[in-house]
């Protein structure tokens, strides 16, 4: 029997070695080609290699997904799967009541329950515990082992296939076909055949066991989901800021530097950058996060399109050097793919704590335009126009992320390269010397400025323009050191407002969901996109009356934001933080505003914040 | 590619700022030696960037009619590898020193000369603190009186060359601001080296740390306490080069050529480049004291110099791998990716 389902949400859990990433990535693709929407997170284990079966070394994967639009990887899931005892008990709290659990038996011999920690005797699958649940034990090992029994592998690589086993159960669970993971492995194994074939065999074993064994009579269909026409691929975060940045690059026609130091979650960028050379693309891992931001800034003096990424300890550390690029006005990207902190706080766990620094954790005057992706597959939007920004208005733009957003993945309906304008750059013009060797007309002006305050750019090496910058304050237009006080107003108040201005160049804020006016606005910003909009269409199709705004451009606000805001009664701000978003609205609107915090490392639950609204109504 | 300019003069490359360092300063002289050598060798201004960290003699940019940049304090090492990978053939040279190099930006002198960007590296040593007034340095001896040590310093300082031979870097040499010539010798051969060219520069601070080389400076002491090193030459030494080192497996020591035990074919003959031998001159670090007949004499010139390839050269040739065996980066099929799925 097949029954239709809207949407499911289930976790793979497992060791650390149990090979649940992958089991997770190939069931996603597997599920993105049935068309639903989908999103996605990993969970990964704060330690590299913790003890396997104990609780610290679990590693998961969820993914929610539904015939309809799916804004989150879901609070809780309708399937647990748990490859041993320590699955099972680091990730039971979250699963629906009624919820299912699907239990490799093997996992739950006496040295994984001990390790696990549960009490001598006690075995979660065998006495009633899991009563209020739907409770399927197979003998994943086992079965595995008996499959791969004449395969020739040792059992160490036999014991690797289990989760192909899991994968095809699922499959099967969720009528799909076995394609996508069959021309995976044929991929990924092209040079050793015997293992394709083991995995094969163990993948259809799986699928077969959920057809032939009496236990499962039913297995289930979610039809595809009323995305927009056309076509799509699977996207993670740091997927799309990567080529996004690259995208800039190409656009702009100015090579890619990164400089970066590792840090979690941001090395991914550097990994992935570092694969796309034949882009042209430059990484550089520098030895900290200072030389990796002044790499940057040096790269960017001499003509490249100068990145440099982090985590929110790291963007402390670059601050100085972030002066420096602000006062030196040139382009720099620095991407912040934020993390519980403060210190170093949580580096696995999301948090959008880092708003303020951003915005004032440098000395002196020093804004900086900051921009915030909101969903993986908008990482690579706000990643190209981080660089834009930076481009035209020769600037450091900040790059909010999380970890939350790196590590999700959803479906994208990806741009045509060709549709994406290009940038255009504005380089000072060499000048010529005449025969005696003499600069021919007025002295090069560094920093005289445009009817938008930008400067140009002059590059080392162009003939005729040799000139000097430094960090010490500069005199308005030929940028000669100057301690005059009023040449110091000046230049603050025009490098202030050439920020300010960048405003007129960004679109006005419009309303996500709901009406232009009414009783509530929520305003998000970053990777709370996703819980906002669940929670607000909802609460609209219960009949309430509520909006909601996402925030890209932080600094500068949208011209409009002030009056967007007016035509509500009451604004709700939900932040993975404790007000950041909320005191700059404060500050710079003198307006209410009502707050809703959690710092648990987590992303904002859709109940808590369904709730809280519903309280507001 | 680098370009060569006939005819130049050394104020070709002085800018129109007034120079304010305090009248006396080494660092007068270190600007007008490397104005004139850049004037003699020919180089292209539009094709050479000076860039510097912070401190006294970091304010060098804004004296030199060339590109430049005076960035943060310690981090020029890093500003120049991003801008040497941006424009690989720029002719950079860094300007830092005993502070800025060696103390804030210890970490990142540490990571250039490993890396061995093709850069000059000029390292004014004063032994103190000057633009902060007074503090000493990592560089200053022990029990140094300064306003922050009223009872004297208690670290030991730092041998910047042999850290520099223990970062593997590929050029080491030292000379002084008072010594014009072999200043000069040492700036051309810093340029003619392909790859990080570290030059130690001693330099007289003469409000903070007045005299702290003339020892090596001094004609009465002069020659017991300097070894001016040429390449093939022997390492001699002494008022009528009566003194010599020589070395007795890996242990120098140092002998009269006075009388006829030792000539000068027994002693050490100079060669930039073994490594070994290199180790041991940098550790010719004691302080001056020509009485003492055991006393080592500080080195002067190219200590050691070996060719390795450069960073950026590496780099681009990765570029250039990548590109031949994946060939240019198609966007289109960047971001489409592997598998795609229609919907409609
Ligand atoms: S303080 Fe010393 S090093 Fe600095 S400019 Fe004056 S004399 Fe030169």
């Amino acid at each position: 029997m097949i029954e239709t389902k809207q949407e499911v949400t289930i976790k793979f859990a497992g060791d650390s070695g149990d090979g649940m990433q992958l089991t997770g990535n190939l069931f996603t693709d597997n599920t993105a080609l049935t068309g639903s929407d989908l999103a996605t997170f990993p969970d990964f284990p704060a330690e590299i290699r913790a003890p396997a079966g104990t609780l610290a070394g679990v590693s998961g994967f969820q993914i929610h997904f539904g015939s309809k639009k799916i804004f989150t990887p879901g609070d809780q899931y309708d399937v647990l799967v748990a490859m041993n005892a320590a699955a099972l008990k680091a990730n039971l709290n979250n699963l629906k009541d009624r919820g299912t659990v699907i239990v490799n038996e093997e996992g739950f011999d006496s040295k994984n329950l001990r390790l696990a920690k549960y009490e001598d005797g006690e075995n979660p699958i065998e006495n009633d515990s899991l009563s209020d649940y739907e409770l399927f034990k197979i003998p994943v090992t086992k079965l595995t082992k008996e499959c791969l029994k004449d395969s020739g592998l040792g059992t160490k690589e036999q014991d690797r296939s289990k989760n192909m086993f899991v994968l095809g159960f699922i499959l099967w669970r969720y009528s799909r076909s076995l394609d996508s993971v069959t021309t995976y492995l044929q991929k990924k194994f092209a040079k050793k055949p015997t293992l394709i074939d083991a995995n094969l065999k163990v993948l259809k074993a799986g699928y077969h066991y959920g057809d032939t064994t009496e236990t499962f009579t039913t297995s289930y269909e979610i039809k595809s989901a009323p995305l927009e026409k056309g076509t799509y691929r699977n996207i993670t975060g740091g997927q799309a800021l990567v080529y996004g940045l690259i995208t800039a690059s190409q656009k702009s026609g100015l090579p890619l530097f990164y400089g970066s130091y590792p840090i979690t979650p941001a090395s991914d960028v550097l990994h992935l950058l570092a694969a796309q050379k034949h882009f042209g693309v430059k990484t550089f891992q520098a030895e900290d996060e200072i030389a990796a931001v002044c790499a940057a800034i040096g790269a960017s003096y001499g003509g490249n399109l100068g990145i440099t990424g982090t985590s929110g300890p790291g963007l402390a550390l670059k601050g100085e050097a972030m002066g420096l690029a602000m006062i030196l006005e040139l382009p720099l990207v620095i991407l912040n793919i934020q993390r519980g902190g403060p210190s170093t706080g949580m580096p696995t766990k999301t948090e959008q704590a880092d708003l303020l620094m951003a915005m004032y954790g440098r000395n002196g005057e020093s804004p900086l335009p900051i921009i915030a992706a909101q969903s993986p597959a908008d990482a690579f939007m706000t990643a190209y126009e981080a660089c834009k920004i930076a481009i035209q208005h020769m600037t450091p733009v900040i790059l909010l992320s999380d970890g939350y957003i790196a590590n999700g993945a959803e479906p994208w309906k990806f741009p045509n390269a060709a549709d994406i304008e290009k940038i255009t750059v504005n380089f000072a013009a060499a000048k010529k010397a005449n025969e005696n060797g003499a600069q021919n007309g007025e002295a090069f002006l560094p920093y005289k400025r445009d009817e938008n305050l930008v400067r140009k750019w002059a590059i080392p090496g162009t003939p005729g323009l040799g000139h000097r910058i430094g960090g010490l304050e500069k005199e308005y237009d030929t940028g000669n050191v100057s301690y005059d006080p009023d040449n110091h107003e000046l230049m603050t108040k025009t490098r202030a407002e050439k920020i300010a201005k960048i405003a007129n160049f960004l679109p006005e804020q419009k309303i996500d969901i709901g009406n232009e006016k009414g009783k509530i606005l929520v305003l998000g910003w970053g990777s709370t996109f996703g819980v906002i909009n669940a929670v607000v269409n909802t609460l609209i199709e219960e009949g309430h009356e509520v909006s909601s705004t996402h925030l890209r451009y932080l600094n500068p606000f949208p011209k409009n934001l002030e009056q967007l805001l007016n035509q509500f009664d009451k604004i709700i701000i939900p932040e993975i933080n404790t007000g950041q978003l909320a005191t700059l609205i404060k500050a710079q609107f003198l307006k209410e505003v009502v707050q809703f915090n959690k710092v648990r490392g987590l992303p904002i639950s859709k109940i808590d914040l369904y709730q809280f609204i519903k309280e507001q109504l | 590619m680098t370009t060569t300019i006939a005819n130049l003069k050394a104020k070709d490359f002085a800018t129109d700022q007034d120079v304010r360092w305090c009248p006396g300063c080494g660092d007068y002289s270190i600007l007008k030696q490397v104005q004139s050598v850049m004037a003699e060798l020919g180089l292209n201004k539009d094709e050479v960037a000076v860039i510097s960290g912070i401190g006294c003699s970091s304010r060098f940019p804004y004296y030199m009619e060339t590109y430049g940049m005076h960035s943060i304090h310690g981090r020029a090492p890093a500003v120049v590898s991003g801008l040497k990978l941006a424009n690989p053939d720029l002719n950079i040279w860094m300007i830092t020193g005993d502070g800025d190099g060696l103390s804030i930006g210890g970490n990142h002198m540490l990571h250039i000369l490993r890396r061995n960007f093709n850069v000059n590296m000029l390292l004014f040593n004063n032994q103190i603190y000057g633009l902060t007034k007074g503090q000493y340095s990592p560089t200053s001896e022990v029990h140094k009186n300064t306003k922050s040590t009223p009872m004297g310093s208690i670290d030991y300082p730092v041998n910047p060359l042999s850290f520099a031979m223990g970062a593997n870097a590929s050029f080491i040499a030292r000379s002084m601001d008072r010594d014009p010539k072999h200043l000069k010798e040492m700036l051309k051969r810093s340029q003619a080296h392909q790859g990080t060219a570290l030059l130690e520069i001693y330099q007289n601070c003469n409000i903070f740390n007045d005299g702290a080389f003339f020892a090596f400076t001094d004609k009465a002491t002069k020659s017991d306490t300097a070894l001016f090193l040429q390449q093939g030459e022997p390492l001699v030494f002494g008022a009528e080069n009566d003194k010599g080192v020589l070395l007795d497996g890996y242990k120098p020591t140092i002998v009269s050529l006075k009388d006829a035990q030792f000539s000068k074919d027994d002693l050490w003959m100079h060669d930039e480049q073994d490594m070994f031998k290199a180790q041991i001159l940098t550790r010719f670090f004691d302080e001056p004291n020509a009485d003492d007949p055991q006393y080592f004499p500080r080195p002067f010139g190219v200590i050691y110099q070996t060719n390795r390839a450069t960073y950026e050269a590496q780099h681009k040739d990765q570029i250039e791998q990548a590109v031949t065996q994946k060939g240019s980066g198609d966007l289109n099929a960047l971001i489409r990716g592997g598998s795609v799925w229609e919907i409609g």
